[in-house]
């Protein structure tokens, strides 16, 4: 069921920064799907807000880049590993500066509930000069958007806005109540100066942003945003995000400086504050970001000990900390890992893979689950789209009869966000012993919640666009064979197909069409009210 | 500090795990308590194991329950207990599929708001604030199922 919009209600961080970019006239938010950020473009979607589905977070940011290029207050949202991808503008972006406002939102995922890996995306605003702002909870979320809006409109500088698994999915009250804004003005000026990053242009842009960084330093040295809960001068405790939480918690006793801004980091206020405490102890998920950086100005912080730097933090576990425990933790009580669903189209796939005891480069989706028993039938799986790549370079250099055996699994979804590139590596530098892409096509971004993409001709709110064809994309760039299996090919001429491609020394792509059993319902509705108007 | 009522909801994915402890958390709320509520999506859509964090009372702070300080575990399939049993407080009360007669719900679908009713017997919310918050996170045609489902739970021996 949607959410309804009231006064006061109860919704997880996803939800509050939706809510907060409507609040806010946010113009256009882009994103790619990915655990714990989709639900804010799915939200701000439902809720009437202009939100589109990229093919992945470079397109995403960019997009929302020209938005703010032209006024408007733009937002860009992503999962933490999809700032790798969109790295590239992020980081320029912040030599250009903006007319409007941007805002990035990587949502970070430590302990991995479904990720690839911990990064801790808190470097990216340091290694930017990205001025970073950290929601604790939904209120947070919903008061700091705001806060980055003006943030951003007066220095003209994107904001990294950085949330976490148990932000971004964790429910709490919100109390609706949008700060003021200036009126927003959408026209193009040129800023050539400003925007177009040739050297002679850039010199200057990167001297402006560490100008802006240290008046913002200064600003965020007095703001109201960072907090001081006083308690025992005998506990200190600085802090950020949803850490606070636990740790008022865990230390009710302690005193707190909780940091809103965490870059640039107002170590004034810090060290002013420190006075007041006898031991003061860092409270941080991930990489010791603020321990190394409150040290570095010369305060005895104590940070967390390594085994800590693992997984999320909670109450316990910061109980654990304060106490200097080191002591093993229990181990998390195993449940029933996630598999295939039951006539999952995949299975069949990966039944064969197995079978036939391939050596596959595997990439990211549901389809990964391939890797588990009884098939087995995954080799690596890295970051979206590595399949193709991985699987030229083990082609290129392993023996004869190994090479063969090597094939590329991706899914549609993953091929639209990061397959392209490697389909041109694959028809431009060609091993040998030829390839083998096989592009799982199941209709949807099924894994993180059924999302559309440029291969489904869906939009985000559920338009008709222009669909991305794979077989005509793959013989464009080249690709000699090319073959489709549906459910209605038998498993043995599947298996027939794959032994001959792998036999020759060509390039073969196959698209295997089968939808996702979760999607079905919706893919076979959208293909009955095509069906009238492709008769006309 | 007074402490929060801790609820940890448990199941498979694709049992309604997540629902019931929205509307858990949703009654909660209209009651005008404080409540946090906290659990991992992604991976869990593909049938392994699910758990959801509600906390309610007069303040919480964080969204994750404790280790071992669950005041009430509901596990919506019998598989699950073992694992989520570290969850619950020594006091604290379990609250199995098996207390349901799965042949007398509508729809075998609506286990989990039967056991959200079991649950909601133990618990000081008015019974107008748990159905009509049920009512509104259902389509229409579904709320009978789930009323009496609830109804049905309510009465259930724990």
């Amino acid at each position: 069921m949607g959410l309804k919009l009231s006064d006061k209600m109860l919704v997880h961080g996803d939800e509050a920064l939706a809510i907060a970019m409507l609040d806010a006239q946010v113009a256009l938010g882009a994103g790619y799907p990915g655990t714990p950020s989709s639900e804010i473009l799915e939200t701000f979607a439902q809720i009437g807000g202009h939100a589109e589905w990229a093919p992945n977070e470079k397109v995403a940011l960019e997009v929302a880049l020209g938005a703010a290029f032209g006024g408007a207050r733009a937002v860009a949202t992503m999962k933490h590993v999809g700032l790798n991808v969109a790295a590239d503008p992020f980081f320029t972006a912040a030599y250009t500066g903006t007319a409007g406002a941007l805002v990035v939102v990587s949502a970070d995922d430590p302990g991995m509930a479904s990720s690839q890996n911990e990064q801790d995306n808190r470097r990216y605003a340091e290694a930017a000069g990205v001025p970073m702002l950290e929601p604790a909870d939904a209120q947070e979320t919903y008061d700091l958007f705001f806060t980055a809006i003006e943030i951003a409109e007066r220095w003209r500088l994107p904001i990294l806005f950085r949330m976490t698994t148990r932000v971004c999915h964790s429910k709490s009250t919100l109390v609706r109540k949008p700060h003021p804004l200036p009126p927003v003005t959408y026209a193009f000026e040129h800023d050539r100066k400003s925007r177009v990053m040739v050297p002679g242009n850039a010199r200057p842009a990167h001297r402006r942003l560490r100008g802006k960084l240290a008046e913002i330093a200064e600003w965020n040295e007095a703001s109201a945003l960072n907090t001081v809960t006083k308690g025992s001068k005998d506990l200190g405790i600085i802090t950020s995000g949803v850490c606070y939480l636990h740790a008022r918690e865990a230390a009710p006793e302690a005193s707190i400086l909780k940091l809103a801004m965490t870059y640039p980091i107002p170590f004034k206020k810090i060290r002013e504050w420190a006075r007041g405490v006898t031991r003061i102890v860092v409270l941080e998920e991930g990489d010791p970001f603020l321990t190394t950086a409150v040290r570095a100005n010369g305060l005895p912080a104590e940070g967390k000990a390594e085994m800590y730097r693992f997984g999320e933090l909670s109450v316990e576990r910061v109980r654990r900390i304060l106490a200097g425990d080191l002591s093993p933790e229990a181990a998390p009580t195993p449940g029933k890992p996630p598999q295939f669903c039951v006539g999952c189209p995949h299975r069949r796939t990966f039944e064969i893979l197995g079978k036939m005891d391939l050596i596959v480069a595997g990439d990211i989706g549901c389809y990964t689950l391939g890797v588990l028993p009884p098939f087995s039938a995954m080799d690596s799986c890295v970051c979206m789209g590595a399949s193709i790549g991985v699987g030229l370079g083990l082609r290129h250099v392993l023996p004869e009869d190994q090479a063969r055996r090597v094939v590329s699994v991706i899914g549609d979804s993953t091929f639209a966000h990061s397959g392209l590139t490697g389909l041109a590596e694959m028809v431009y530098n060609p091993p040998k012993t030829g390839h083998v892409l096989l592009i799982l096509d199941n209709g949807t971004t099924a894994m993180t919640g059924l999302q559309d993409h440029p291969g489904t001709g869906y939009t985000l709110g559920d338009c008709a666009s222009t669909r991305m064809n794979f077989e005509a994309v793959g013989a464009a760039m080249g690709v000699p064979k090319i073959h489709t299996v549906t459910a209605k090919d038998s498993a043995e001429d599947f298996e027939q197909l794959l032994r001959s491609a792998l036999a020759a020394n060509d390039l073969t792509l196959i698209v295997v069409r089968n939808p996702c059993l979760l999607a079905a319902k919706k893919i076979n509705a959208r293909k009955q009210a095509a069906a009238p108007a492709a008769a006309e | 500090m007074e402490k929060p009522i801790n609820v940890k909801f448990a199941g498979l994915g694709g049992q309604g795990v997540i629902r019931a402890s929205d509307i858990m958390a949703e009654a909660a709320f209209r009651a005008g308590l404080d409540v946090k509520k906290s659990e991992l999506h992604g991976m869990s859509q593909r049938g392994g194991s699910v758990s959801s964090d509600v906390r309610f009372g007069k303040e919480v702070w964080s969204p994750m329950i404790p280790a071992g300080e669950s005041d009430y575990l509901v596990i919506c399939s019998s598989d699950q207990v073992e694992n989520n049993l570290p969850a619950l407080k020594k006091e604290g009360v379990l609250i199995r599929p098996e207390i349901i007669d799965e042949n007398a719900l509508m729809n075998k679908k609506s286990l989990n708001i039967a056991l959200l009713g079991a649950l909601s017997a133990k618990l000081s919310i008015p019974e107008a604030i748990w159905l009509g918050t049920i009512r509104e996170a259902f389509k229409p045609e579904l709320f009978e199922a789930n009323e009496k489902a609830f109804k049905l739970g309510r009465t259930a021996k724990v």
